[in-house]
Order: C-alpha cells, then structure tokens, then sequence
C-alpha cells in the first residue's frame, strides 16, 4: 500500500500567453472507496498564486494552514505580497525541514510574478514531498494520474495559449488523464489566472 | 506403462500435468494441437488441454514470484483484479449484470470489457479475477457442454456444468488460477446459479456478487431484492446495483452489461455508461424510474448543504 495512493487525487498546471492554469480533479478516496466528490485540492495563496497539493489528505489540509500562516507572517514582516518564485522556495524550504518525515504531499505552484517593467510573466512550479524545485517552462503534473497527465499534456499543450484555448487545454488534458486513473476523478475544478481576473469552473466529470 | 492406477493415483496439479503431457507425447510426436488445430484447447480427445511448463525446480514458485502482486506491486506481471459482478435468481429467471472496466494497479486498462461469457444459448459465466483465466477456462466449458449435448442428447444442467468447472480448477489449485464466477442459466429444474471460484468452492444459490465492487451491489441488491419481482424491476435492480458499485468503487465502472435468462435462454438487454445513470438515470428503459442515480443530483437544492 502507497501512502501517496491512500486518498487519490491529481494536480496540474499549465503555462500560457500572459496566463496561467491550475486545475485538479475533485476526488477523495480511501483507497478503492470514493468518499467525496468534493474535496478541493487547490487553495488561493495571493490574488495571483494558487497552490496545489495532491497527496494524503491530512496533509493537505495541515500544509493549506501552514502555508497560510507562513505567507501571512512574510506579509506583515516584508509589508508586500509574496511572489510566486518566492513562495516556491518557501514551499521546498518548509518541506525539507521534514527530510526525515516527509509531509506526504506533492506541491504544484501556479502564478504570476510582477516583472520590474510593472508586466506579468508566467510561472509554474512543483516539487517532490521533500522539496526538490521542478521549473517548467510548459506544464507540471502531480498525483495518482501524474504518469497519465503527462501523456495526455505531452500530446496537447502548445505555447502561448490564451486563456479560454488554455482552459479547453487544460480540462481535456485533466479530464482524459483522470478517466485513466482509478484514484482521480469524479470531478474537476480548474482555474485560469490572467493579470485582471481569475477564471474558476467545476468541470462535470465521469462519476466511476 | 500408463496403467489406470498409475494414471489415476496421484492427484496433484503437477503430477497430472506431465501425465497428460506424457500420454499426449506417447500417442504421437505431432499431435493434432500441435498443428494449431484445436486452437490451444488441447486435445480433447485426450481430455486433459496440456500447458508447457517453466523448466525450473518450482514451476508455481516461479509464477508466483512473477504475477502475484499482493507481495510486492513492482515490475510484475499484472493481472486484472478489480470488477463488480452479480446475478441473482427471481420468479422471471436469472438477471446478470456486470460492470466492464480492466485494471492494471490503478491503470484503467479498458472500459469496454465484456465480463459475461456466453458460454452457450442457455448457459452464462461471469468474469471476475483474472481475465484470461475465466475466459479461457469458460470457453472450455462451453466446449464440453456441447460435447455433453452431442453424448447425452440433452442440455447439460447448470449444475452439471458449474461442477464440471469446479473439478477442472481445483485440479490446478495452488498454481495461481485466480477466478470467481457465477454460472448462470435455465434448465429442467429451472432458473440456476452457481458460484464457483479457483479455491475450489461451488455454491447454489439466488443472488450472489463477486468482485472488488461486491459490497456496494450487495447493499443495493440486498435492499431491493425478493422473489416475486417483475422482470423490468430486476432488470432496474442489476442496473441500479452495478451503479452503484460503479461509483463507489475505484476498480469498478465505465459501463453495465445486463442479461435476463428466461426459460427459452439468455437475453442481452442492454449496456448501460455508468457516468449517464449518474447524470440522467439509465434513460428511456422498462422499469426506469426515468431520474438520475447520482445522489448528488437527486438531492440538488433539497439538502442543508446547499444553503
């Protein structure tokens, strides 16, 4: 028994023209049993970081406080908001300090980092349970589907996409993994981070 | 040198096996199987199909060591486990319903996967376990009734044929066969079912489920069930059970596949996506209420949850 495979669940993030997507299926299991079909795996950081956390459920929930607390403190010490290359340290640094007994949770980081110009730039981050930062200039995958997810992203994901062709991307690309995956599914929510606004749908999934 | 007794004295799976394969290897160097003609179902004539066997001291060691995946889930041979089957006897005959998704850990390997066998017009197997085991070995069966029907100029009872089943699987007991099946139909005692797995066990009886998915169509199918149904009820109760098992458990769903036995043999009524009952119900079907299985769409605006 995998304790990465205990509760299910897959994250992914894709990047594109001026905008970023994160999306994740709905799923929490407890093994072969589905429990919820409505367990968000994805949580706001700032107006412009969303956080994925796939992995075991408990920690989900431990790290969604944690990080949240420790964006807070950065906050009112630095008097500004957090950027996205900063909150991917603060993520690895935070996971390494439990090396030795790891949280189990595969973090994926969607943003957009302010540029010194006052413009937007993409950015997509992930790391493995102990921290180890993975920038990707295309898409990152986490999860039970993440083998699938990176088949199905390798074979739709072209760059510079704008947001709704992103979208589509994205939800098919999350949509058809999961369907391959016995751990995720029964429902995806995705959302697209643009300069001015956030696009958030619950997508319709197959419920088996 | 093959006298009966020595034929005949030692029962264990492997002594039989190189018994066979001697006495096939006797009568002449090219058997008829040999040459493809009996399709890898051995020489019936002989009785026995005849499997080649790893040259090794352990030869079920060695294939435990290869396939089984409860020890160790790495670089193995995997075989498909997940499944949700049932069939249960009624006053209209026997309903058999079955879901058709294939796994391979937690690959879904297929979604279109027919897990009942039809043996013959009268007779039906289930799948659950390993795949190629069921279907090989109910396909066998399938081959033996008809030489029954051929012999005895009558219809072989299910009985009959599930025992035939359970004998030939526990012949090979403790080499890794992996199946439970339900083999349904209607004979001159009437509607049948029989559970046989690879243990050895055979069961009579008038509503069973098999498989990973077996509780959550147990609790439907429990809750639903008795004798004096109509035949569109049944048929809702399968469809309505193999839903359910569909959408709980992870190893089970994509679509039903629901057949009714009746006096003049079996009948496919229908394939059913198990995601469209969820959302819609199982559409324009006797016996459908004509709503949605899914809980979540029933409750929709009822529930405390939603205010």
């Amino acid at each position: 028994m995998s304790i990465m495979e205990y509760n299910g669940g897959s994250v992914i993030a894709m990047v594109g023209k001026e905008c970023v997507a994160i999306a994740s299926d709905l799923r929490l299991g407890n093994q072969a049993l589905g429990i919820s079909s409505n367990f968000q795996k994805i949580f706001p950081v700032t107006d412009r970081i969303y956080l994925g956390l796939p992995g075991l459920a408990t920690d989900v929930t431990t790290l969604q406080e944690l990080f949240r607390f420790r964006v807070n403190m950065y906050t009112i010490k630095e008097e500004r908001e957090i950027q996205p290359e900063t909150f991917a340290h603060l993520v690895s640094s935070t996971l390494y300090e439990r090396r030795f007994g790891p949280y189990f949770i595969e973090p994926v980081i969607a943003g957009l980092s302010q540029t010194p110009s006052g413009g937007f730039k993409p950015f997509i981050a992930a790391t493995d349970l102990i921290g180890c930062l993975n920038f990707a200039k295309d898409f990152v995958v986490a999860g039970t589907a993440s083998s699938k997810l990176f088949g199905v992203a390798e074979g739709l994901w072209e760059p510079d996409l704008e947001p709704e062709d992103l979208f589509e991307t994205i939800s098919q690309t999350l949509m058809n993994a999961v369907d391959r995956d016995a751990y995720s599914g029964w429902g995806c929510v995705v959302h697209v981070i643009t300069k001015d606004k956030i696009i958030t749908r619950t997508l319709k999934g197959r419920m088996d | 040198m093959n006298t009966f007794a020595s034929r005949f004295s030692s029962t264990s799976a492997g002594a039989e096996l190189s018994k066979a394969k001697a006495i096939a290897m006797e009568d002449d160097d090219f058997s008829d199987a040999s040459w493809g003609s009996e399709a890898g179902y051995g020489s019936l004539a002989k009785g026995v199909p005849t499997f080649s066997i790893p040259s090794v001291a352990d030869p079920t060691a060695f294939l435990r060591l290869h396939t089984d995946d409860s020890s160790d889930p790495n670089c193995r041979i995997k075989i498909q486990h997940g499944t949700t089957t049932l069939a249960f006897r009624f006053k209209g005959g026997v309903i058999v319903a079955v879901d058709s998704r294939a796994t391979a850990g937690s690959y879904v390997a297929s979604g279109t996967v027919k897990k009942v066998i039809e043996i013959n017009p009268y007779l039906l197997g289930t799948m659950a376990g390993g795949a190629a085991d069921c279907q090989y070995w109910e396909t066998y069966l399938g081959i033996h009734c008809r030489l029954h029907e051929l012999r005895n100029r009558e219809r072989i009872s299910v009985s009959a044929a599930s025992k035939y089943l359970s004998n030939l699987v526990y012949g090979y007991k403790g080499m890794g066969l992996s199946m439970g099946t339900m083999i349904c139909g209607w004979d001159k005692t009437g509607p049948a079912i029989f559970y046989v797995d690879s243990d050895g066990t055979r069961l009579k009886g008038d509503l069973f489920s098999v498989g990973s998915g077996s509780t959550f169509a147990y609790g439907v199918l429990d809750q639903g069930y008795h004798w004096d149904l109509s035949d569109e009820e049944a048929q809702e109760l399968g469809r309505r059970s193999i839903y359910a098992a569909g959408h709980r458990d992870a190893f089970s769903g994509n679509t039903c596949n629901l057949y009714h036995v009746k006096e003049d043999g079996w009948k496919f009524i229908g394939n059913y996506d198990v995601s469209k009952m969820h959302y819609e119900g199982p559409g324009d079907v006797p016996g459908s209420a004509g709503v949605a299985y899914g809980y979540d769409i029933r409750v929709e605006g009822r529930s405390s949850a939603d205010s």
